[in-house]
């Protein structure tokens, strides 16, 4: 009862303020929403404290879904400590959320409609987090991806918008394709899509291969790359990461709730999910620490150069994501999920910082036109110092500090006793940690310190946000200070195996958490080294020495150039995906339906008409040509059985 | 009880009569009683699936009369065949109420027209007798015919004429190869030719002939390109009953023929079968991605739709099979509300060119929505009914060719592609045009015809075990007797080499 009250307190909200928002105006949308939204909220720690600290894992069955021969699918909620620390995360964040937006957005005119679409995304979210298998997980899937679609083209009267909500749908149809095709596999293999009986029956195939595309390859290891596929489309992973950039052209409160705190850590709450799976298939988790790699190194030296407030934060969710997965990719999977909780924290309460700023200035979100803002808005800044200390984690080696410390440096730790290739994995955490600081750094300056490069009349408006805006601002900076030391021993410390009970299946030569604690001295220190590093740099080119941004920029031009524009890929996926497309339905229709197959037919139609004309001499319409013709047929196949009918015997 | 069937089928033509009995220009009337029969029709027919035993697979409400000499009429309804009887009878008075203002001229014919037409297509979906068959099938394609040709649009001769060509030599095949069973069989009778073993040569030929008849139908690529021009041509109601019914009539005729009755020359055919599946799955869908007309963009989003239908129907498993049914179930939900969306704007604007539009949604929030739900159901949002069957359907080919799922997958990829950048060209942006700055959004009437739709595509997405419960045991039979069919070909085989 507890569970469908959660999961479904957001459907009701979103029903009611999509439906009758109109009617009852934004106002009660806005209570009804929220209010819900914090029931779920308060509820979910409840059933976080029962099922992760008290151990109660349940599973309920809600109705039938599909049913088709051995595949039987069911709606369902199942709750174990994976599921309740998702629910957390989901419902505090999307309440804070639905309560900044109040504020935040007060003077736009569809709020009934924006507050529909935020608590419709919550439900999905938490379908996707209770489901027991994986055709329920698909539905909360791609019923994010549709909420995230609606959100990120809410303004849509911008083409930007429009074309960044369509981007985003796609490329995430994009990683659905291989999800897809991974459930399929599943179940061509095991007959089920049901995790219990998925997980129990995946140990027999160990080892052994089937033909895939023409191909004997490692059952395992294919189905499990498939399944990342749809992971790497989600958390917005190398290759399959070019939307999440765009998806800032939704407002503000969205880019903190879906595109920082909880849609795109679906990608990692997967693989978690389906340890069991790709724990046995060691050539997939290896690529999953090879993209966590590239993507926390590339997204980071995207971010040292971005201009815009909120993409800087985008590309720092997308490293970020990176280090999770490299967690998982190692086999540290709680380590992965206590990032995942921690960065839930700062990366929101940062967005909702980089909102009330935004709130502050009018809509401006170029930072080059910001700048000295921290006498102006001093509690936004406070907020945006603690999100940073978290993120670039600030803390005391060996003894306490922000969240970022307890669950970054826990990956980077566990990334050097995975021992890969080089320690490659290892090194570009730490050069990413550097980027990290220097990035956080850069944004914290740039926005507040030095003199206003704002026109005068915008910073002398600029303005402490409303209440509403501030008290999510608050609890998410207590969040991000205090949630690495309170449940660090239960996400990865002493208690982890207790906590993560049969939720979270490990290998059983996979000590990696253990091994973590065990690593060299320097080791440890490296990710405090990095964060001062950055920090120091971001100083001196920031505060110190001003000039140094534009010289270095000039001096490596190519590179800069190179950063600036994303590494080239909306060009490059542009010149071999989309304008091929184009161009080739272009060629089908035109060519292939109208030259050809139209033109044989048209020709055959002249032969028809001309014969018709001289045979028929009937010119009162085409109609009449049919009817003759079925006509025709019709008598003869009853002349033709009556005659057998009369004569059958002698026929036969 | 015992004949409601017959009573169904023939509900629409007695409508018929007696609108014919009205004056021409009560318009009204002839509205009025088309709306009444459709509708009692619809609650006839419910009737008969409140009672249908799911637990059986034979034919159920059998009725059986001596006609012309050695022609029985015979009427008989399964797992197979049930639900499109009732997707027949619930799309019929949508049309109706779709065509109320649109249709001004002629009314009278037009609803004569389509209450004929029902009659037909029922008659399709319930005849036991492959002669009732194919006078009901065909004879289902005249009021078409005349929809098309006179309340169509301005190409309409070219569009009926191409339509005419294309089932032309579909038709014949399709007699000469009836003829062909019933000299083989002795009989006429679809219970008793289900249960005929023709030899494996002779199955190819009937095979071939029956398949040039439901390719066209369906349509399949290459024989597609009739498609897009009868829908453009076609009044908004004709589009409903176009690709809501009659393309069903292909995969229906695939599932009553092809497969139980030639279930080897189907085995060895089917890697064609998924061949042109797959193709029509991307070609028409990079098609699709082009269109500048939006009843032409849907009609080659049909195109693919259908794709998956062939490809699931002779993968030849349960799942294939009810996802197939499943899948022109929905389709026949939500292409037709597509076109009935696209109608909308068409009566208002009497253009369907996409780039006349933009920014709907800023006066018409309502369209918006329903355009939305319609829109998610063509990508195959799961939650929407066009999620099952799209997905039944890649499950059991993924069984039966890796490969064929591959391609077909990428289905997904590009339905998402073509159907949003749809949406963002209508709906979204900002209104600009002037003439589009007083559109009115739904009207009560509208409201009503979409509504139900909007309904059924939602529940059908959560709950399709209405509809998987009523298949699931005809299915289990066909799949069953297809494969011993395999079994036994394959023995007779083993002891040929030996001998």
């Amino acid at each position: 009862m507890i569970y469908a009250a959660i999961v479904f307190l957001p459907l009701a909200g979103a029903l009611i303020a999509g439906f009758f928002g109109r009617a009852i105006g934004p106002r009660p949308c806005e209570i009804i929403t929220t209010s819900f939204l914090m029931i779920a909220a308060v509820l979910s720690w409840i059933v976080f404290f029962q099922v992760a600290l008290g151990h109660q894992t349940s599973e309920i069955t809600l109705m039938r879904w599909i049913t088709s021969g051995e595949l039987d699918i069911s709606w369902a909620l199942k709750v174990d400590t994976l599921t309740s620390v998702m629910l957390v995360v989901v419902t505090t964040v999307s309440s804070l959320v639905h309560l900044y937006s109040i504020g935040y957005m007060h003077e736009d005119d569809s709020r009934p409609r924006f507050f529909a679409y935020l608590s419709l995304f919550t439900f999905a979210m938490l379908m996707l987090v209770t489901s027991n298998n994986l055709v329920q997980m698909f539905f909360g899937w791609e019923g994010v991806g549709l909420a995230s679609y609606l959100l990120i083209g809410f303004w849509y009267t911008k083409p930007s918008a429009c074309a960044a909500a369509i981007k985003a749908f796609v490329v995430n149809r994009v990683g659905d394709f291989g999800f897809a095709l991974g459930i399929f596999a599943l179940f061509f293999v095991f007959h089920t899509v049901n995790f219990d009986t998925l997980f129990t029956a995946v140990p027999t195939a160990v080892g052994k291969t089937f033909n895939f595309a023409g191909y004997d390859v490692d059952i395992l290891t294919t189905i499990s790359l498939l399944l990342f596929m749809g992971a790497m489309g989600k958390s917005a992973q190398f290759l399959l990461h070019t939307w999440l950039p765009d998806a800032m052209e939704g407002p503000t409160p969205v880019s903190a709730l879906i595109h920082a705190a909880t849609m795109v850590t679906a990608g990692v709450f997967m693989v978690a999910r389906l340890s069991p799976i790709f724990e046995l298939a060691p050539d997939a988790l290896a690529f999953v620490t090879l993209i966590g790699s590239i993507t926390a190194f590339f997204a980071a030296t995207v971010g040292l150069v971005q201009n815009d407030i909120k993409r800087v934060i985008a590309y720092s969710t997308c490293s970020q994501l990176g280090y999770m997965f490299v967690a998982c990719g190692i086999g540290a999977y709680g380590a992965g999920i206590f990032h995942l909780f921690t960065h839930a924290f700062f990366k929101a309460l940062l967005f909702l910082g980089a909102g009330s700023v935004i709130h502050a200035m009018h809509h401006e979100q170029d930072m080059r036109a910001m700048g000295g803002l921290r006498k102006k808005i001093p509690w936004t800044f406070a907020a945006m110092l603690i999100g940073t200390f978290a993120l670039t984690g600030v803390g005391i080696p060996h003894l306490t500090g922000f969240a970022g410390f307890y669950s970054k440096d826990a990956i980077i730790e566990a990334s050097y006793s995975a021992a890969t290739p080089n320690n490659y994995a290892f090194w570009a955490l730490v050069i990413a940690a550097v980027f990290t600081s220097f990035y956080s750094w850069r944004l914290v300056f740039m926005t507040f310190y030095g003199h206003t490069r704002a026109d005068h009349h915008t910073y002398d408006h600029a303005h402490e946000s409303p209440p509403s805006m501030m008290i999510p601002l608050a609890v998410l900076s207590i969040g991000a200070a205090l949630a690495g030391v309170v449940f660090a021993s239960y996400f990865i410390g002493h208690d982890q195996k207790d906590f993560w009970g049969a939720a979270i299946f490990t290998g059983e030569h996979n000590e990696i958490l253990h091994q973590m604690h065990e690593v060299p001295e320097w080791v440890s220190y490296s990710s405090f080294i990095a964060m001062i590093v950055g920090f120091a740099v971001a100083w001196v080119y920031y505060i110190g020495a001003p000039w140094l941004p534009e010289a270095t920029a000039r001096a490596f031009k190519p590179l800069y150039l190179f950063l600036l524009n994303k590494w080239y890929f909306d060009e490059l996926y542009n010149f071999i995906f989309v304008k091929p497309a184009f161009a080739l339905g272009r060629l089908l229709w035109k060519g292939g339906d109208g030259a050809i197959i139209d033109g044989a037919i048209d020709g055959t139609a002249e032969g028809v008409v001309r014969v018709t004309d001289r045979v028929v001499k009937m010119q009162t319409g085409y109609m009449y040509h049919y009817a003759f013709a079925m006509l025709i047929g019709v008598a003869a196949i009853l002349t033709w059985l009556t005659y057998n009918g009369l004569f059958g015997g002698v026929l036969k | 009880m015992s004949n409601i069937l017959s009573v169904t089928i023939f509900l629409p033509l007695i409508g018929a009569v007696l609108i014919a009995t009205q004056n021409a220009e009560a318009k009204g009337n002839a509205r009025w009683i088309a709306l009444w029969t459709t509708l009692i029709t619809f609650a006839v027919s419910l009737l008969i699936w409140i009672n249908f035993d799911s637990s059986s697979a034979g034919f159920q409400f059998v009725e059986e009369y001596n006609w012309l000499g050695p022609l029985k009429y015979k009427m008989g309804v399964d797992g197979i065949s049930m639900l499109f009887v009732i997707l027949t009878t619930f799309l019929m008075p949508l049309c109706i109420l779709a065509s109320w203002q649109s249709v001004q001229i002629r009314v009278k014919e037009y609803m004569i027209a389509f209450l004929i037409l029902e009659t037909m297509m029922l008659g399709v979906f319930c005849a036991l007798d492959i002669v009732l068959f194919y006078l009901f099938f065909e004879g289902g394609l005249i009021p078409m015919f005349i929809i098309i040709g006179v309340w169509g649009g301005k190409r309409r001769v070219y569009a009926s004429f191409k339509f005419f060509l294309y089932t032309l030599l579909g038709s014949v095949l399709m007699l000469l190869a009836m003829m062909a069973m019933y000299w083989h069989a002795g009989t006429t009778d679809i219970p008793t030719l289900l249960q005929t073993k023709f030899p494996p040569e002779m199955q190819w030929w009937l095979w071939v002939a029956f398949f040039a008849s439901f390719a066209v139908k369906m349509p399949m690529w290459p024989v597609h390109t009739w498609l897009p021009d009868a829908h453009v041509e076609a009044p908004t109601a004709g589009s409903v009953i176009l690709a809501g019914i009659l393309l069903k009539m292909g995969g229906y005729g695939f599932l009553r023929f092809s497969l139980p009755m030639f279930p080897n020359a189907s085995a060895d055919l089917a890697p064609f079968v998924f061949t042109l599946s797959i193709v029509a799955i991307v070609y028409t869908s990079l098609v699709a991605l082009v269109q500048e007309d939006m009843k032409k963009l849907i009609a080659y989003s049909s195109v693919a739709h259908m794709g998956y239908v062939t490809m699931g129907i002779f993968s030849a498993t349960q799942q294939g099979v009810d996802g197939a049914i499943f899948q022109m179930l929905s389709h026949g939900i939500v292409s037709s509300a597509l076109f009935l969306c696209v109608g909308v704007i068409y009566d208002r604007m009497h253009t369907r060119e996409i780039a006349a539009y933009g920014g709907l949604v800023e006066r018409m929030p309502k369209y918006a929505f329903a355009f939305m739900v319609f829109t998610m159901a063509n990508v195959g949002l799961p939650g929407t009914s066009g999620f099952i069957g799209e997905f039944l359907t890649l499950l059991a080919a993924f069984k039966a060719n890796t490969w064929v799922a591959i391609i077909a997958t990428t289905g997904v990829i590009l339905s998402a592609s073509y159907a949003l950048y749809l949406y963002r060209r209508v709906i979204f942006g900002a209104l600009e045009k002037a003439n589009l700055k007083s559109i009115l959004d739904l009207s009560p009437r509208e409201v009503a015809i979409l509504a139900p739709l909007i309904l059924l595509t939602i529940f059908y997405g959560v709950y399709p075990s209405p509809v998987l419960d009523v298949t699931a045991t005809s299915v289990k039979n066909l799949v069953e007797n297809y494969h011993s069919a395999q079994a036994t070909a394959a023995a007779s085989l083993t002891t040929r080499g030996y001998q």
